[in-house]
């Protein structure tokens, strides 16, 4: 009974904070639109901050899923997702053709996670969640090491995906690098919300992740979920660093550092538990960095990584459930 | 006939808890049987150990084989559905969500068995898409037995169908888990607090004291217990 009544006093306070939340949105959408058809510049940064952001925003992404399945923030994901994308490397230097190489690498991803959660993770996760953080930092340095070890610290270079054209609209140059970039992550972002809205898989990961002991009863297996989850966490990693590597450039260990700092500013933002808030976070962050590096002038670009720290720390202060996360409610 | 359901010296305990100390006791299929006892007693620890959701010890055979080493999910994929005290509806997916979550271990189309269901939950249909948190404690209660008829379970565990729910509802729950005993020859057995209802509902009861089973027999013999008549029928 407590519960039922708890979780509708929730409905309806989440019921009045949406409304809030989708005005804000809309005031800063608005807003990006009216700077951008003033400003040739201001149109080119929030594009770019838009496919940046949708990067940060796949990340965040993974970190919720993982976050939600097994309450454990992975502070390995950036790195998995860097280690990933240098296995994409591998098969692109042994002949492969940069998607078949993008298709294989997920797949590998896929695996990569599930067999980390149930050899790594699994074994901790029962006795504390803390735990299982530790070793996730411990897999961090982990997989640091073995990219130095096998391919090295200096830059690798991988073919474009998306060519170097350059778009023009109106007094607006656009690269195609950028308008892919945002598309593979929303064709991304939406696979998984139809897996988890549509199948009867992503049922059993959302009910193995609510509530496992109820989710057991109707007969989901839950530790393998879990692990599909860890997996599922991996693959969007792996889209993440794909991405990112044209965008930066190069190919070098600590590509996803920064990226994953920008990912956990997006994941807070959002709210730890919501994946639609995990990618309008990463949207957010994406843009703001940049237009902020911009027109701020006491912000350089290097105080980006500080930037979204405060911005981690700002909302912890004031609206730790994010945008669009839950409060917890506990019995009292 | 041998029972579709047997426990034998089964012992449970949480950490050093020990809670049943060696229930024994069988469930025949087709019928409803109850188990009561006080507070305390291990009447929900029994409904989980043989859903093993509870470390148990000695012996559960269901439809012939042993239960001792399958695990929660794979109790309910053998066709046992358990409804555990408080529901465990799941509040922050839909009705229809929760519904599918009942058929999970089963393959192929889920429409006949929604239909069904339906058909004894008529509501339930024009609330599919709600979320089954906004739903009242009655009706997630309804809602959580829905989900377990999903299933099309051999055996129903209930524990504590009546826990704070409305008279009347608690009426109906009960009707309708006696017209499914009769139509479809569902085997339940249910915990439950309010002797007189399970007593009228079953076939046969334990009675549970302290983990153990202090007397079992046909609801005839119990109601005839001194004993049953001024512990739990107050009379």
């Amino acid at each position: 009974m407590v519960t039922a009544a708890t979780s509708r006093i929730e409905g309806l306070r989440n019921g009045a904070a949406v409304p809030v939340v989708s005005l804000v949105l809309i005031a800063c959408a608005t807003g990006l639109l009216v700077g951008s058809l003033r400003s040739a510049t201001f149109a080119q940064l929030t594009v770019q901050g838009l496919a940046l952001g949708a990067v940060y925003g796949i990340l965040a992404l993974a970190l919720v899923l993982v976050y939600r399945a097994t309450r454990v923030i992975n502070f390995a994901q950036g790195e998995l997702a860097m280690a990933t994308t240098y296995i994409a490397y591998q098969l692109i230097q042994w002949g492969l053709s940069y998607w078949e190489a993008f298709a294989a690498t997920l797949a590998i991803a896929l695996v990569l996670g599930t067999v980390l959660e149930l050899t790594l993770i699994r074994p901790v996760l029962h006795r504390s969640a803390i735990a299982a953080v530790i070793v996730t930092v411990g897999l961090f340095v982990l997989i640091d090491g073995i990219v130095n070890w096998i391919w090295g610290g200096d830059f690798k270079s991988m073919p474009s995906p998306f060519g170097t054209k350059i778009y023009h609209v109106g007094g607006v140059s656009i690269s195609r690098l950028y308008i892919g970039m945002f598309v593979v992550v929303i064709i991304a972002a939406l696979l998984v919300w139809v897996l988890f809205r549509f199948t009867k898989l992503g049922l059993g990961m959302r009910a193995a992740a609510l509530r496992p002991a109820e989710a057991a009863l109707v007969g989901v297996r839950v530790d393998w979920m879990l692990a599909v989850g860890w997996g599922l966490a991996a693959l969007l990693g792996a889209v993440a660093g794909l991405m990112a590597e044209p965008s930066q450039f190069f190919l070098e260990p600590t590509l996803m550092q920064p990226i994953l700092v920008y990912a956990f500013a997006a994941a807070v933002l959002g709210g730890l538990d919501s994946p639609a808030g995990a990618l309008i976070g990463g949207l957010a962050i994406g843009v703001s960095l940049n237009l902020v590096v911009q027109y701020v002038p006491a912000i350089s670009s290097e105080l980006q990584e500080p930037f979204a720290f405060a911005v981690i720390i700002g909302v912890l202060l004031l609206k730790p459930s994010g945008l669009f996360g839950h409060r917890e409610v506990r019995r009292v | 006939m041998t029972a579709l359901l047997e426990l034998e010296d089964v012992e449970a305990r949480y950490g050093p808890v020990h809670v049943l100390h060696g229930i024994s006791l069988a469930v025949d299929e087709g019928t409803v049987v109850t188990v009561l006892g006080p507070n305390g007693a291990g009447k929900t620890t029994t409904l989980r150990a043989i859903s093993g959701t509870v470390r148990r010890s000695g012996s559960i055979r269901f439809a012939g084989g042993s239960l001792n080493r399958v695990g929660p999910d794979g109790v309910a994929r053998l066709g046992i559905a358990h409804v555990p005290e408080g529901r465990g509806t799941f509040s922050e997916l839909t009705v229809s969500e929760n519904l599918r979550l009942g058929a999970y271990t089963r393959r192929g189309s889920i429409q006949p068995e929604l239909d069904r269901v339906f058909s004894y939950f008529p509501w339930l249909s024009e609330r599919r898409r709600q979320q089954a948190g906004t739903l009242s404690g009655g009706e997630q209660q309804m809602l959580a037995l829905a989900r377990a008829f999903v299933l099309r379970p051999r055996l129903l565990l209930l524990d504590e169908p009546s826990l704070g729910l409305a008279p009347v509802l608690v009426a109906e729950l009960f009707r309708i888990v006696g017209e499914l005993n009769e139509k479809e020859g569902l085997t339940v057995l249910v915990v439950e607090q309010n002797a007189h209802l399970a007593l009228q509902a079953a076939a046969a009861g334990y009675v549970l004291e302290a983990g153990r089973v202090v007397l079992s027999g046909s609801t005839a013999e119990l109601q005839a217990d001194d004993a049953v008549r001024r512990s739990y029928l107050g009379y």
